[in-house]
Parts: structure tokens; sequence; C-alpha cells
């Protein structure tokens, strides 16, 4: 069996320098939280770390997070050790299909058992016909992966928490991965698409650490989900002057006042959106002049409508309340005849009494 | 359902059919009962006019009584205006508002919002602080502060939502729908109804006196 190259050598053989590659390790250790001193001893790790095996499995998903991670800029370090994992079985960029292709799943899981990384993206279906790859149910496929595997990384909202599929009327009874696997570590890296960052983050810091990092209530690395992004975001002096845009060409929103009024989810949403921002720190969606959708947040989709803040109550039409206050008015108008009738007749009975 | 869909859900929307409902069945119930006859001649034949006058000027104790209760009417009023202020003219309760009704109009800076729910909660601490240190003045009942603790819960998970206070920021704007509904839901059937008495029992209380020729 041919010597595997080592991330270091693979790195030293794209051009990386060693600068760089100490630069990102300080960067990713910071970001994570990690001691003091981590960052040297992460690029020590990484630098001699054997390619892990990964299997990654797509299900009810639309590829948008494969595409976050691998199109997101020119090829960086995160790209690139992003490449250096051994993905021994994904749709999208694996070359072989058919049989060759589910071999390659079973030979990784057998070779690697206990070892290897299943990295999910996309809902399952409880309802197993609506979506099969080689004639097995996502269910099926997502058991026997993760039955040996040494965690589980759940690539945005919909493995995470069922996502858009999962959305009203949920046609397909979708799921996320953590309601069917339940006796393996879960890593949840939502959004829509999630972070590239937060991905390589993660996998670095396994590799590095032989563990995942810490998680908030909702299975999300604090690192880069420990931040509300109002509390981050650059337009938040402008949510405490008062000053909003109302609709999305007035001249608040050219200005670049806060989105509130229009529906975003800043104060409600925990994603590093607004630190780290999106293509190599350019910008992100709040920047770019629409509101935060809080598609890092469970049930998003569903829980707050897109274009109302989070303030608005879910009523609907006022028909509720006027039916209530005609119903009030009926039964105080009874009550108030009854008693009436009573003062009647206690005036009539004090009468005859007398 | 996460905490803050229920409250900004069902927990919401009941509490406001609750109070809508049981206001108007206290109003229409009390309203609509007749009055014994009148059988004896009004002192004053402008005796309604000024009966209804005492609701505007009976809004400041007489001066026979402004030294003793100067201090709860001032508090009283400082709560009052701070708080409708807050409820009507910050940003979130506009949209809350908008929401309901379709109707909206300009909010205030937040700052002056977060300074207002201050002065509330500093305010209502000063009355129920008043209460306690005079009960022979209060006769206070157990309802009495159990209204003002569901008073004071709003303003005071109000104040922490905003300042991003104890917990994280969706638990506390849920506590805050919470208690906001609680609110809601006990105000027809507690002493908070006086945001609809007052006029109404004032009015009552001036026709009747000035029916007996009380000067006005």
């Amino acid at each position: 069996m041919a010597t595997q190259p080592t991330l270091g050598e693979v790195l030293q053989s794209q051009g990386v320098s060693r600068r760089a590659f100490m630069k990102f390790c300080s960067a990713t250790a910071s970001l994570m939280a990690l001691p003091a001193g981590m960052g040297a001893a992460m690029a020590e790790t990484l630098a001699s770390a054997k390619r892990p095996s990964v299997i990654w499995l797509s299900f009810q998903e639309c590829t948008g997070c494969t595409e976050a991670l691998t199109r997101s800029h020119a090829p960086t370090i995160e790209g690139l050790i992003f490449d250096f994992v051994s993905l021994d079985y994904h749709h999208t960029l694996q070359a072989a299909s058919g049989d060759a292709a589910e071999h390659a799943r079973e030979q990784a899981q057998h070779d690697h058992a206990g070892e290897y990384l299943v990295l999910v993206d996309g809902s399952i279906p409880l309802m197993e016909h609506c979506s099969t790859i080689a004639g097995i149910s996502n269910v099926q496929m997502l058991k026997e992966a993760c039955a040996d595997a040494a965690a589980v990384i759940n690539i945005g909202t919909c493995s995470a928490y069922g996502g858009l599929p999962m959305a009203k009327p949920n046609p397909t009874n979708a799921v996320a991965v953590g309601d069917i696997i339940t006796d393996k570590p879960i890593v949840n890296i939502p959004g829509c698409p999630p972070m590239p960052l937060a991905i390589t983050g993660v996998i670095a810091h396994y590799l590095t650490m032989g563990g995942m990092p810490e998680l908030d209530h909702l299975g999300r690395p604090q690192a880069f989900f420990g931040e509300n992004i109002h509390d981050r975001c650059y337009r938040r002096p402008f949510y405490d002057r008062g000053q909003f845009a109302e609709t999305f060409d007035d001249e608040g929103a050219r200005k670049g006042w806060c989105l509130y009024k229009l529906g975003c989810k800043a104060p409600t949403t925990y994603n590093a959106c607004a630190h780290l921002k999106w293509n190599n720190g350019v910008s992100f969606p709040i920047q770019s002049g629409h509101g935060c959708l809080g598609c890092s947040e469970p049930n998003f989709w569903d829980a707050l409508a897109v274009y109302d803040s989070p303030a608005k109550g879910q009523f609907g039409d006022g028909a509720k309340l006027g039916a209530a206050t005609v119903a009030g008015a009926a039964l105080g108008a009874g009550a108030a005849v009854l008693a009436r009738r009573k003062k009647t007749r206690i005036a009539e009975e004090e009468e005859s009494a007398s | 359902m996460t905490l803050l869909e229920f409250a900004r859900g069902p927990a919401i929307h009941a509490s406001l059919i609750i109070l809508v409902a049981g206001s108007m069945i206290r109003l229409v119930g009390v309203l609509a009962l007749t009055r014994g006859a009148d059988l004896s001649r009004p002192r004053d034949v402008f005796g309604n006019f000024k009966g209804y006058r005492t609701v505007f000027s009976r809004a400041w104790p007489s001066d026979e009584f402004t030294i003793v209760t100067r201090y709860q009417t001032a508090m009283a009023y400082v709560f009052h205006i701070a708080t409708l202020l807050v409820v009507v003219a910050i940003v979130p309760h506009i949209e809350f508002i908008t929401s309901l009704t379709g109707l909206s109009w300009p909010g205030l800076p937040n700052w002056i919002g977060v300074a207002l729910g201050t002065i509330a909660l500093v305010s209502l601490i000063a009355l129920i602080m008043r209460r306690l240190s005079k009960p022979e003045v209060y006769n206070s009942t157990v309802g009495d502060y159990v209204t003002w603790i569901i008073v004071a819960l709003p303003l005071i998970t109000g104040l922490m939502a905003f300042a991003h206070v104890g917990l994280r920021y969706e638990t506390m704007l849920a506590l805050h729908i919470l208690s906001s509904a609680l609110l809601f839901a006990y105000f027809p059937f507690s002493k908070l109804m006086h945001a609809f008495w007052f006029l109404f029992s004032r009015a009552q209380s001036g026709v009747a006196y000035a029916h007996k020729g009380v000067r006005i």
C-alpha cells in the first residue's frame, strides 16, 4: 500500500507557504476559542495528519451546501483542507457512478470502520419511496453508513434540523439526521448554505483534537454559532437610533439603515455571517440589502414569516378578535339581563312582604 | 414548537381573545344594568354636566388632599405616561400593533424607549414601596400584589430582552411576550380594569354628588 501524503505535504505541494499555514491555524484556533498556543499545536498536528475517510451523503437537498464549500472563492487553505480529506463517496463530486460508486461507499465503511466521518446534507424522508439512491432508501443508507462511523457532521439546515423539505406541509415526512441517528456524536453546521469556514473549522478541530468542538444546545459549534448576528451587525447603530428602511427601495434602504422592519431575523439568529462574511469576507446578506432569513435556526421557514419582523404576532386577520368582541358583548348583555331580572324579583318580593 | 413560537402564536392569540371578550363581558355587563329610579329633584340643574366634568377635574386630587397624596399621584402619573409611551411608541410594539390592526406610525429611538421603560419600572417600584410602608392606608389584598407582579414582569423582561441581559434574546423575547399575554388575560378580571372604569366611576360619583348639591 502506497504511503499516503500528510496534510503538510499536500499543502506544500500546492504552494502553500509555512507562514500562510501557520496564519490559518492561528486564526482557526482563535476562532474556535481554543487555548493560547493551540495554533502552533494545531499546525503541528494538522501538518502530520493523515487523510481521514469521509462519506458524504446527499439526501433531500439542493447541492447548495456543496457549492458553498467548493465554489466559494479562489482556492484557499480551507478549500485545500477539504480537498485533503479522502472523500470516498459524494454524488456530485465523485467520478464513479452506479455500482462502482456504491461499492466505494461500502469499501470505505468496511476499511475504515469506526474511524470515518459521515457528512450529510439534506433531510431524510420517512416516506422512504420519496428519495432513493441506487434503489436504497435514504433512511436505510443513513443507518448503514452511520453504523460504524466515528462521528456525523450535518452540513446545512436540512440535515441538521429538517430545513426546507420539512417545511409545511412536509409532503415527504422529512426529518433531521438526529431524529434517526441517536448513538453517534453529531455536530450540526446549519445554514442555507452553511459557512465554509465553519465546515473546515470543525474538520480541522477533529483532525487536531481527535474530537468535536464545544456545541450549543442545538448541537452547533459554539465557536461559529455562539453569537447573535444582530449583536455583530454593522447596521446595529441604526436600530438603536430608530432608523429603519421601510421598503427595499426607499431612502432608508439606500442609506443602509436597519432592516428590522423588513423582516430581518438577525435578532433571533446565531451564526458567524456578520463578522466572517462570505466570499472571502466580501459581504453577507444584510450588507447586500436583504434582511437575515434566520437560515441557521431550526424550523426557520415556518417559524417566522420572511418579511415580518420578529415582533409581529402571527395573527392573520382580526376576525377572531372581532368574534371575541361580539361574543363578550353578548355574554355581558346576558349577564346584565339576568341581574336586572334578579333585581326586579327581589324588589317585588320586598314589596309583597311589606 | 419553540417557546418563541408558542408565545407569538397560541399564547398571545388566546390572551388577546380573553382580553377583548373579558373586557366586553365586564363593560357591557355593568353598563347595561339600570340605576334605580331617581325620585328626588336635582339640587343642581347642571348636575349631570358637572358630574361628567369630574372625570377631568378630579384628574388631580383636590387641594385638601394635595400634600397627603401628591407622592403617589405624581408617581402614578409618571408610571402611566411612561408605560403608555413604551407600549405605543417603540418600534417592536408598533410592529406588533401593525400586525394586528394594519395601523402604523413613527416610533421613538430605542434609547428613549429604554429610558421610558426604566422610568416606568422605577416609578412602579416607588409605588409598591409606599404601599408596603403604609399598609393602613392601602389595606392591600393578595390580588394587589399579584397585579403589581403581573404589570412589572413585561417591563422587566422587555428591558432585559432589549439589553440582551440574562437568557438568550429569543428566550427573553418569548418570556416578554408570555408575560404580556399573562397581563392581557389577567386584565379584565382584576383592578387593571380601572383603565376603563375610571371614566365611568368618576362620572358616576360626580353625577351623584352634583345631584345632591355638592360643590364639584
